[in-house]
C-alpha cells in the first residue's frame, strides 16, 4: 500500500525558521534509512503558508486569498510518499523519525486510495471512469512538469 | 488491543528480521542457526509485548534478545566441546566454533548494509535450488512467514516449510561462508541474486498458474528487494538496470486488467493509467545504469526496451526501430528463443507482419519453443494481420491449449473466435 506521511506545521516552520544543523543532519540520515529500506517513493518540504494562496469555492464563485493562514497546526509543512506493507509498518517508521520541528510536532499517516479501493466503493463502470479521469489528470500534470 | 500488538509485532519483525539474522549470522557463522535464534526472539516478543507493551525501540529489543539467545547457545556449545575435549575428542572438530567476542556491538550501523548483502548472497548460494533460494530470500530478507510464502506460491505450507529447513541444512553442511563473493565469482553470484529477485517479482506480475493474473504482494516484495539491493550496491549497472525494469513494469499494473479482470495487452492499455511516479523512478534508475558505463547487461537492455514503451504517450509514438535494435543487442548479450520471439514482434511493428513471420517460422522450425503458448499466440497474431484467418484461428487455439493461466486462455480463445468470423 501507498501512504502519504504528512508533517504538520508549527510556529517555527510557519515563521520560516530553518531547523538547527543537528536536526537537518538527523533528518538526512533518516531519509537515507527510508531509501535503504526500499520504501521511499518521494518526499518534499513546503515553504511557509505566507508564500501560499488558498482558493475558496462557494457554489460557482471562487475567491483567492493570500497566505499566511491562521490554523498553524492544521497546515502541512512537508510530506513523504511511502510504499509500505501495512499501516503498522508506516507507524513503526514514523516512530523512528526525529522530531521534525523544534518543540511540538505532529505527523499524520494517510493511506492513498488505490484503484481497488475505488472499485470497492463505486459501481464498476463508474469506478473505471473515475480512475481513468484521475490518471488522465495526473498524466497531463506530468506532461507539463 | 491484543490484536493491534500482534500486527505491530508482525510489522516490526518484517522490518528487522533481515538485519537481525544478518548480524547474528556474522557472529555464529551459520545462517540457519542465526535464523532460528532470530525466530526465538520473535517468540519472546509474542510472549512479552502483549502484556508488557511494545518497547520504545522494538528493533533493539529484538536484537538484544536474539543476541542473548545466541550467547546461551554458544556457551552450551563450548561446554559440550570442552567435555568432548576432556574425553579426548578430535580437536579439529571444534573448527570455527569458538565463542565469538560479543563485546563489539552487534548492531553497528555501518555493518548493517554489509550483513544484508552477505545474507542475500548466502540465501541465493548456488548449492541451493532456485526454488530454495527464492523461499529463503523471502523468509530471511523480506521477513515473510512460511504460511505467507506458501500462499503466494500456491503451495502447501508443509512443502515450503520443508524446503526452508532443507535449504538451511544444505547451507550448513556445505559450510557456505557468510560473505560477499569477490573477484570472478562475484559476477556469477550477483546474476543469481538478481534472477531470484526478478523471479519473485515476476511470479506476482505474471502469475504462471491459477486464475489470478497478478499477486500484488510478490510484486511489492520483489520491487522492495530490488530497491534495497540498488542501495546496497549502487555502482553495479545491472542492479540499477533491474530496478529500472521492475519500476517500469510495475507502473503498468493498474492498466493490465479490465473491469472483469481480463488481461489487456501492452499496445491496448490505457496509458493514462500507467503510474507516472514509478515510470519516473524507472527512467532515473536506467539513467544511473547508463551513467555507470559498464558493459550493458540483459536487465539494462530490457529496461531500455521498457523505457521506449514508457516514453511513448500513444502506441503509435513507440520507437519500434530502436526496440528492434535493443532486442538485437539483447540477443547477443543473452541469446534465447524467447528474446528472438520478442524481436520478431518488434520487427512486425517496425517493418510489418511479413518480415516478422519469417523470423517466427524460423523459431517454429527450430522447435525450442514448441510448447510455448506465446510463440503460437504471436504467430496467430501475425497471420491474422496478413488476413490468413484460418491459420490464425488454429494458432490461437493451439496457444490457448498450452497456457496454464485461465484468464490468458480466455483471451486467446476470444481471438480464435474472432479469426473464425473473418
Amino acid at each position: 500500500m501507498r501512504v502519504m506521511v504528512i508533517v504538520k506545521a508549527n510556529e517555527n516552520s510557519e515563521a520560516g525558521v530553518m531547523p538547527p544543523a543537528e536536526l537537518f543532519e538527523a533528518m538526512g540520515k533518516y531519509n537515507e534509512e527510508l531509501i535503504k529500506a526500499g520504501i521511499m517513493l518521494a518526499a518534499d518540504g513546503l515553504q511557509p503558508s505566507s508564500k501560499g494562496v488558498r482558493v475558496h469555492f462557494s457554489g460557482t464563485s471562487r475567491t483567492v486569498t493570500d497566505g499566511p493562514f491562521a490554523e498553524t497546526k492544521e497546515l502541512v509543512a512537508g510530506f513523504w510518499l511511502w510504499q509500505v506493507r501495512s499501516m503498522e509498518e508506516a507507524i513503526e517508521w514514523v516512530r523512528r523519525c526525529p522530531n521534525p520541528h523544534v518543540g511540538e510536532s505532529d505527523i499524520e499517516i494517510r493511506p492513498i486510495f488505490s484503484a481497488e479501493d475505488f472499485a470497492a466503493l463505486l459501481p464498476p463502470e463508474l469506478a473505471d471512469k473515475v480512475t481513468a479521469q484521475d490518471s488522465d489528470l495526473r498524466e497531463k500534470l506530468a506532461a507539463k512538469a | 488491543m491484543a490484536r493491534d500488538v500482534h500486527r505491530t509485532i508482525d510489522a516490526v519483525w518484517r522490518l528487522e528480521s533481515g538485519r537481525i539474522i544478518g548480524a547474528l549470522a556474522r557472529r555464529v557463522r551459520d545462517v540457519g542457526l542465526a535464523e532460528e535464534l532470530a525466530q526465538d526472539a520473535l517468540v519472546a516478543a509474542l510472549e512479552h509485548w502483549p502484556t508488557d507493551g511494545v518497547p520504545d525501540n522494538p528493533g533493539a529489543w529484538l536484537m538484544a534478545t536474539a543476541k542473548n539467545r545466541a550467547l546461551d547457545r554458544l556457551r552450551q556449545f563450548a561446554l559440550h566441546h570442552q567435555k568432548q575435549q576432556e574425553l579426548g575428542a578430535d580437536a579439529d572438530a571444534r573448527g570455527d566454533h569458538v565463542v565469538p567476542d560479543f563485546s563489539d556491538s552487534l548492531d553497528d550501523a555501518d555493518d548493517i548494509g554489509d550483513d544484508l548483502l552477505r545474507l542475500v548472497f548466502t540465501a541465493c548460494h548456488p548449492v541451493l535450488s532456485r526454488e530454495a533460494q527464492v523461499a529463503l530470500t523471502l523468509k530471511m530478507l523480506a521477513g515473510m512467514s512460511t504460511a505467507e510464502i506458501a500462499r503466494a506460491f500456491l503451495q502447501p505450507e508443509p512443502t515450503i516449510a520443508q524446503r526452508i529447513v532443507r535449504a538451511k541444512r544444505t547451507l550448513g553442511e556445505a559450510h557456505v561462508p557468510f560473505e560477499v563473493p569477490r573477484g570472478d565469482a562475484l559476477q556469477a553470484r550477483l546474476s543469481a541474486v538478481l534472477e531470484v529477485v526478478y523471479l519473485i517479482f515476476n511470479e506476482g506480475y505474471s502469475a504462471t498458474a491459477g486464475d489470478d493474473w497478478t499477486r500484488p504482494a510478490l510484486v511489492e516484495e520483489g520491487l522492495r528487494l530490488a530497491r534495497i539491493l540498488a542501495q546496497l550496491s549502487p555502482a553495479t549497472s545491472e542492479v540499477q538496470g533491474l530496478v529500472a525494469l521492475m519500476e517500469i513494469q510495475a507502473s503498468r499494473m493498474r492498466a493490465r486488467l479490465d473491469a472483469q479482470g481480463k488481461p489487456i495487452l501492452l499496445m491496448a492499455q490505457d496509458r493514462s493509467r500507467w503510474d507516472q511516479l514509478l515510470i519516473g523512478r524507472g527512467l532515473a534508475a536506467l539513467a544511473r545504469a547508463e551513467q555507470l558505463g559498464d558493459e550493458v547487461g540483459p536487465y539494462q537492455l530490457q529496461a531500455a526496451i521498457a523505457a521506449c514503451h514508457a516514453r511513448a504517450r500513444t502506441p503509435e509514438a513507440t520507437d519500434w526501430p530502436r526496440i528492434v535494435a535493443l532486442y538485437g543487442e539483447l540477443m547477443s548479450a543473452a541469446p534465447s528463443p524467447v528474446v528472438e520471439l520478442n524481436r520478431a514482434v518488434a520487427v512486425s511493428m517496425a517493418s510489418g507482419p511479413a518480415a516478422a513471420l519469417l523470423l517466427v517460422d524460423g523459431l517454429v522450425t527450430d522447435g525450442h519453443l514448441a510448447r510455448y503458448h506465446l510463440l503460437h499466440a504471436a504467430r496467430g497474431d501475425l497471420l491474422a494481420r496478413l488476413e490468413r484467418h484460418d491459420e490464425a484461428r488454429l494458432e490461437f487455439e493451439r496457444a490457448a491449449a498450452m497456457t496454464a493461466n485461465e484468464r490468458e486462455r480466455a483471451l486467446l480463445l476470444e481471438r480464435a473466435r474472432e479469426a473464425a468470423t473473418r
